[in-house]
């Protein structure tokens, strides 16, 4: 049996899959603690040990491959000139890279933008802004900001080509490193991230991994490839597009719910379905990921009550509303907690179900109605997700729900929202190995391996057919 | 790039106007004249055609009405631009921006009112524009480098 060990060390825990490079599946998993701020070695040797008894023999891996989410993640700021233009691209190709982004800056930074950046202890910036050719004024006023500002992190620039040189001489005598890739959006309205999320994926390896001790474990580990939401994504890229040899299961959507933020991943080009519809705007990536920071199913559970509207909450969680503020008042003061009764396991049904109605939402595009002097004309804004095929769920509630396909089915076009361009009808399925992160990374140095592990995964799990109500 | 850029351009259709041919082909003279040219198309509201101006540092915004709505859509457009921090680019209008028949001057001295720099009435042809466009530009590059 020739085993792969693909390792993710997150923010609590440090994560174990062992897969059977043959076969194509995990037989073993294992966790502890990160212990990231100690040493990361403690937790992942209490891992490793875990792991042992289930293989029953000496640990031998022919490949060792790890994702981070540990100390904060890869925190990013990122700078564009206008919001809904070169600022939406570079935060797009931040997300694209697995980063949490912090905060996003458009035209030029004031004295409380950059106190704001300094206090949010960014890992890396990204600095976009202008076509090439295009304005060069604001992002090299941003450059000069920054150098003045006694950060001294790593800088990844991806502007107007033009404006490349100076804002790199301006910055380099300032940061730790500089990076000059491509522009996110070197002509109006294209959208060019890939350069960007590769330099950014660079950096995270270069810099971010050592300062943040995550590379004391190269003893036990080849290599830290990427942030793991990154892993996740490009797991989720495979599984849609598959490999040069083998297929995959088409356009596909990730919804990832958990205590902190709810992140969506889709993988389809989303253009409009229907030549009657006109495309507006910004180009979107194939390969999509959003994070909402105000869904997490416990540090903002107050929130998602508070968007989806009281009565309509406690109604899709047959409680009333007194009872649904006492659990409120819980997950305000204990985002650990988890339910033991059934009344409590309803809020938290009602409540993966709302983030992933109102994430899927945001991720989606829509449509809009324009009334012409020819008769009404339909714009379309964003990605259509109806060519999506396969919903995959994954995060500790959809993993321990008995129910996940009812938490699922509300990412399915509704009355709630009639112009979010959400899947018409798909597959369900929970990933409940936690697998997806580990295909992402092992789908960097034996795809076609990577890909069976993915579909093995999904076949052996219970999957729905969903179909959406507008 | 292979020839000097002429100057950088924003073209398009404003408002709830699907006319797009002549758009198109006014684009392709104005590229063909050694423009850069961002073409937005049919369909466009105010606020894109400033965003593009300020992503790409356009020196002029070319914008075309053909079904008699645009004295309502361009409301307010130089002011826009100024808001935005363009308080020096060149703003263009031309096509039918009128309903019935007015007498052009008249038409032609609102528009100029409302901040635009040159308006075209209908049956303009690309050359018609060309001209006034390269002279405009020259001086708003000489102006900005005195």
């Amino acid at each position: 049996m020739t085993l792969a060990l693909l390792i993710d060390f997150g923010s609590t825990y440090t994560k174990l899959r062992a897969v059977d490079l043959q076969a194509a599946k995990i037989v073993a998993s294992a966790q502890g603690p990160s212990m990231v701020k100690t040493d990361i070695n403690i937790g992942l040797d209490a891992a490793l040990e875990a792991l042992k008894p289930q293989l029953g023999k000496r640990l031998n891996f022919k490949y060792r491959l790890a994702s981070s989410s540990a100390a904060g993640g890869l925190r990013m700021i990122t700078l564009g000139l206008v919001p809904d233009l070169t600022a939406k691209a570079a935060r797009q190709a931040a997300l694209g890279a697995g980063a949490k982004v912090s905060a996003t800056y458009s035209f030029e930074l004031t004295l409380a933008d950059l106190a704001e950046i300094i206090a949010s202890e960014p890992d890396i910036v990204l600095l976009s802004g202008g076509t090439d050719g295009g304005n060069r004024k604001v992002i090299v006023h941003n450059a000069q900001m920054i150098a003045n500002s006694g950060l001294t992190c790593p800088v990844v620039i991806a502007g107007n080509r033009s404006a490349a040189d100076e804002v790199a001489a301006i910055l380099s005598a300032t940061q730790t490193r500089v990076i000059v890739s491509e522009n996110v959006m070197p002509r109006h309205l294209e959208l060019n991230i890939e350069p960007a999320r590769e330099a950014i994926r660079q950096v995270f390896i270069d810099h971010i991994i050592h300062a943040k001790g995550i590379d004391q474990a190269q003893a036990s580990v080849d290599a830290v490839l990427m942030p793991t939401p990154a892993a996740v994504l490009q797991g989720a890229q495979l599984l849609a597009d598959g490999t040069r040899d083998l297929t995959g299961l088409g356009p596909l959507l990730v919804v990832d719910i958990g205590g902190a933020t709810t992140d969506v991943h889709s993988i389809c080009d989303g253009l409009p379905g229907d030549s009657g519809v006109i495309y507006h705007g910004l180009a979107e990536p194939h390969a999509k990921r959003t994070v909402e920071g105000d869904l997490g199913m416990r540090h903002t559970a107050r929130n998602i009550v508070h968007e989806t509207g009281l009565q309509v909450f406690a109604d899709d969680a047959g409680l009333d509303p007194l009872e649904l503020e006492t659990m409120l008042a819980r997950t305000d003061g204990d985002v650990e907690w988890l339910p033991d009764n059934d009344r409590e396991r309803k809020f938290d049904r009602a409540l993966a179900r709302a983030a992933t109605r109102l994430a899927v939402t945001r991720h989606a595009g829509h449509h809009e109605t324009v009334y012409s002097a020819h008769g009404p004309v339909t714009l379309q804004r964003g990605k259509d997700l109806n060519e999506v095929e396969t919903i995959i769920g994954t995060g500790g509630v959809l993993v321990h729900s008995q129910d996940a396909h009812a938490i699922l089915s509300t990412a399915l076009a509704g009355p709630d929202a009639p112009l979010a361009l959400r899947p018409k009808s798909a597959k369900m399925v929970v990933d409940k190995d936690y697998a997806l992160y580990a295909c992402g990374l092992l789908s960097s140095v034996a795809p076609d391996i990577a890909l069976r592990l993915g579909l093995n995964m999904l076949h052996k799990e219970e999957a729905c057919h969903g179909v959406g109500s507008a | 790039m292979t020839t000097e850029n002429a100057g950088t351009l924003i073209t398009g259709v404003i408002g709830a106007d699907t006319h797009i041919v002549g758009n198109r082909i006014l684009g392709r003279a104005l590229e063909t004249a050694g423009f850069t040219v961002v073409q937005l198309g049919a369909l466009t509201p105010a606020k894109e055609f400033v965003e593009a101006a300020i992503e790409t540092d356009a020196d002029a915004i070319l914008v075309s009405s053909l079904y008699g709505q645009g004295e309502l859509d361009c409301r307010g457009f130089r002011e826009l631009c100024t808001e935005a921090g363009l308080e020096d680019i060149l703003i263009y209008v031309g096509g039918y921006l009128v309903v019935g028949d007015q007498p052009w001057p008249d038409v032609e001295r609102r528009f100029v009112e409302m901040g635009f720099d040159r308006v075209f009435p209908p049956g303009t042809r690309p050359d018609d524009v060309i001209g006034p466009l390269r002279d405009d530009i020259k001086m708003r590059h000489e102006t900005n480098r005195s």
